[in-house]
């Protein structure tokens, strides 16, 4: 498989705290990786760097062979909008919009929104028929599936979603998990940050931190393709 | 197409935001609209009261004179070619005066010979107790006339002139009268019956003359001659002083002047009126802007995690700015109609209660005000809109 991301001796230093401190990792095409760690361990900041929100202060990230670590502001948002989509905790659905205005945000910042996409995308996330209502109407779990239809809607190289079942019952987590091993088995590329040791194993890959170090990363042998 | 998309989804998002936000954005609006209403409601007023004003100030009569310079009289001629200075739609009316000094019971008065239906234009303040007279004969005279001769209305006197036979006299006016010759100069007493029809109480120098029609006055006098005052009412929106400059310029053996206390009145009145009418809407376009800057100020604060959300999502600093001065600019697009419209009725309300009549509508200031409430709308939230530039897009990673 070829590398998708790769972190060469990254290093993200405020002051005298190093947040990510040496840290290299690669990522391959089509890889489903879970990043695993206590509060303050460096997830939040990697995650940053990974999403082009936020540089190194040492070392390099290369995204799809281009470094991408001394990049400007414009170009890292021109990168996080072709080839990142999001996933997150809090959902943040915009809340004047219904689910498919939603998605097709995402479109209208990357390319041309189209209706008919944005609804394929929410049919493919099983919300077809809740695309007219707006996000107040809908729990927390159709929530996700929404942000995860807005995350793959411009077919992204890597899908990264931090603590995407965080605020999600059981029976939501387990939906939006089959919708993760479903685009994992279509080839997308997943970097999920969690807490959640039962998310992090269902993950062909699993990388812990703490203290801004890696401290393992290991193949998920459960793992069901 | 493509652009056609997306400037779909562009005024959807805005107008969305607005229209699912609303109990947010009323505030703002309200201050538009009032703002846009105040802007309207006083140009409207600006442009028509002038012209309200000036219908006004007609009232209190003349605020012109035309008088000979360096002749005996006004011709019809002159008086013609100054009014040309004046156009049709300024000149509310005017009327010559003819002045002759003649007796009633041997008691000297002076008459004077005028167009009884301009003096209703140019002296509308005269309060005449009995009606104008309509047919020869028939006159108008002062309430100090009438007490020194003890006449009232439906009462007949009798005028006489003594006329001196000169070249000017025209002898067929007195065919029946006695000529009499003392020392080679000829003269005759001629006599005029005259009917009193209507009595004017002005308080002022009107009440020690006796008007009557230019005929009867000729007939009197026995002469042919002009005039030796115009009284002229100008609606004033023209600008009086230089009517009455070029016409003195142009006019040769005419002098115009301003009659000073309606004229000056006039103008004092439009003068403040019109630095009220600036400084109001200015002070109230200023609290417009610092309302909205607050509204919009406080709208940014509370979505910088959609401002962080779209910036994640790629959008670049100016699509933020854009879409955020959109939302600002379409209310302010909102407001500048409703304000147009209610500015009308606004105006329309003062002129009723203060003027007592109805204003034009003026069409041009529709696009007028919506463009400026746009223009308001959109310099108050450019320092809102600056501080969403700002915004960090990790900010939507950081969870509450």
């Amino acid at each position: 498989m070829a590398s998708l991301l790769e972190l060469k001796n990254v290093s993200k230093i405020y002051g005298d705290l190093h947040a990510l401190d040496d840290v290299s990792l690669t990522v391959e095409k089509g890889e489903w990786v879970a990043i695993m760690g206590p509060s303050g361990s460096g997830k939040s900041t990697m995650m940053n760097i990974i999403g082009c929100m936020d540089k190194p202060s040492l070392g390099q990230v290369l995204l799809d062979g281009k470094d991408i670590s001394k990049e400007s502001q414009t170009s890292l948002t021109t990168i996080r909008r072709d080839k990142i989509g999001l996933i997150f905790q809090q959902f943040h659905l915009i809340n004047y919009l219904n689910a498919v205005e939603n998605v097709m945000v995402a479109q209208y910042y990357h390319s041309v929104p189209d209706e008919k996409e944005a609804l394929a995308a929410l049919e493919r996330v099983g919300l077809k028929d809740r695309a007219k209502h707006l996000p107040s109407q809908l729990s927390g779990g159709e929530q996700q599936r929404v942000c995860i239809a807005r995350a793959l809607i411009n077919n992204p190289e890597i899908i990264l979603a931090d603590e995407p079942t965080g605020n999600l019952d059981e029976a939501n987590e387990n939906i939006v998990l089959d919708i993760f091993r479903q685009l994992h088995k279509e080839g997308t590329s997943l970097v999920v940050v969690t807490h959640d040791p039962e998310v992090g194993e269902v993950a062909q890959r699993t990388i812990r931190l703490e203290h801004g170090k890696i401290i393992s990363d290991e193949k998920n042998e459960n793992f069901v393709e | 197409m493509i652009k056609n998309k997306k400037r779909l989804m562009f005024f959807k998002m805005i107008s969305l935001s607005l229209l699912r936000r609303r109990s947010r954005m009323i505030v703002a609006l309200l201050a538009i609209v009032v703002g846009a209403t105040v802007l309207a409601g006083l140009v409207t007023i600006y442009y028509d009261v002038p012209r309200q004003m000036s219908e006004s100030m007609r009232s209190y009569g003349a605020n012109m004179i035309f008088t000979p310079d360096g002749t005996d009289s006004l011709t019809d001629e002159m008086i013609e070619r100054a009014l040309s200075y004046i156009p049709a739609r300024d000149l509310d009316g005017y009327t010559p005066y003819r002045y002759e000094n003649t007796t009633i019971n041997k008691n000297p008065v002076t008459f004077a010979g005028v167009d009884f239906d301009g003096v209703k234009k140019t002296a509308p303040y005269w309060n005449v107790d009995g009606a104008y007279p309509t047919r020869d004969g028939e006159v108008l005279i002062g309430a100090n006339v009438a007490k020194t001769f003890n006449l009232g209305v439906g009462d007949k006197t009798v005028a006489v002139s003594s006329i001196e036979i000169t070249e000017d006299v025209d002898e067929s006016l007195i065919p029946d009268y006695e000529i009499i010759e003392i020392d080679g100069v000829k003269s005759a007493d001629h006599e005029l019956p005259i009917k009193v029809v209507g009595i004017i109480q002005t308080g002022s120098s009107e009440e020690d003359y006796v008007y009557l029609s230019y005929s009867d006055v000729e007939y009197l006098t026995a002469k042919h001659r002009g005039y030796d005052l115009v009284e002229v009412s100008v609606n004033s929106t023209g600008g009086l002083e230089s009517y009455t400059t070029s016409i003195s310029n142009g006019v040769e053996g005419l002098r115009a002047k301003l009659i000073k206390h309606v004229a000056a009145s006039e103008s004092a009145v439009l003068t403040k009126l019109t630095s009220l009418i600036f400084i109001v809407t200015a002070v109230v376009l200023l609290l417009t802007m610092i309302c909205v800057a607050t509204t919009m100020t406080a709208v940014i604060a509370e979505r910088r995690k959609e401002i962080g959300l779209r910036k994640a999502l790629g959008a670049s600093n100016l699509s933020v700015v854009g879409e955020f001065l959109g939302e600002g600019l379409l209310l302010g697009g909102v407001g500048g109609i409703l304000g147009s419209v209610l500015g009308y009725v606004f105006a329309e309300i003062v002129s009723k209660n203060v003027f007592g009549g109805s204003i034009t509508f003026l069409w041009w200031l529709i696009p007028v005000t919506i463009i400026a409430s746009v223009a308001v709308t959109g310099i108050a939230c450019l320092i809102p809109i600056r501080s969403a530039v700002d915004v960090d897009p990790a900010l939507v990673l950081k969870g509450e």
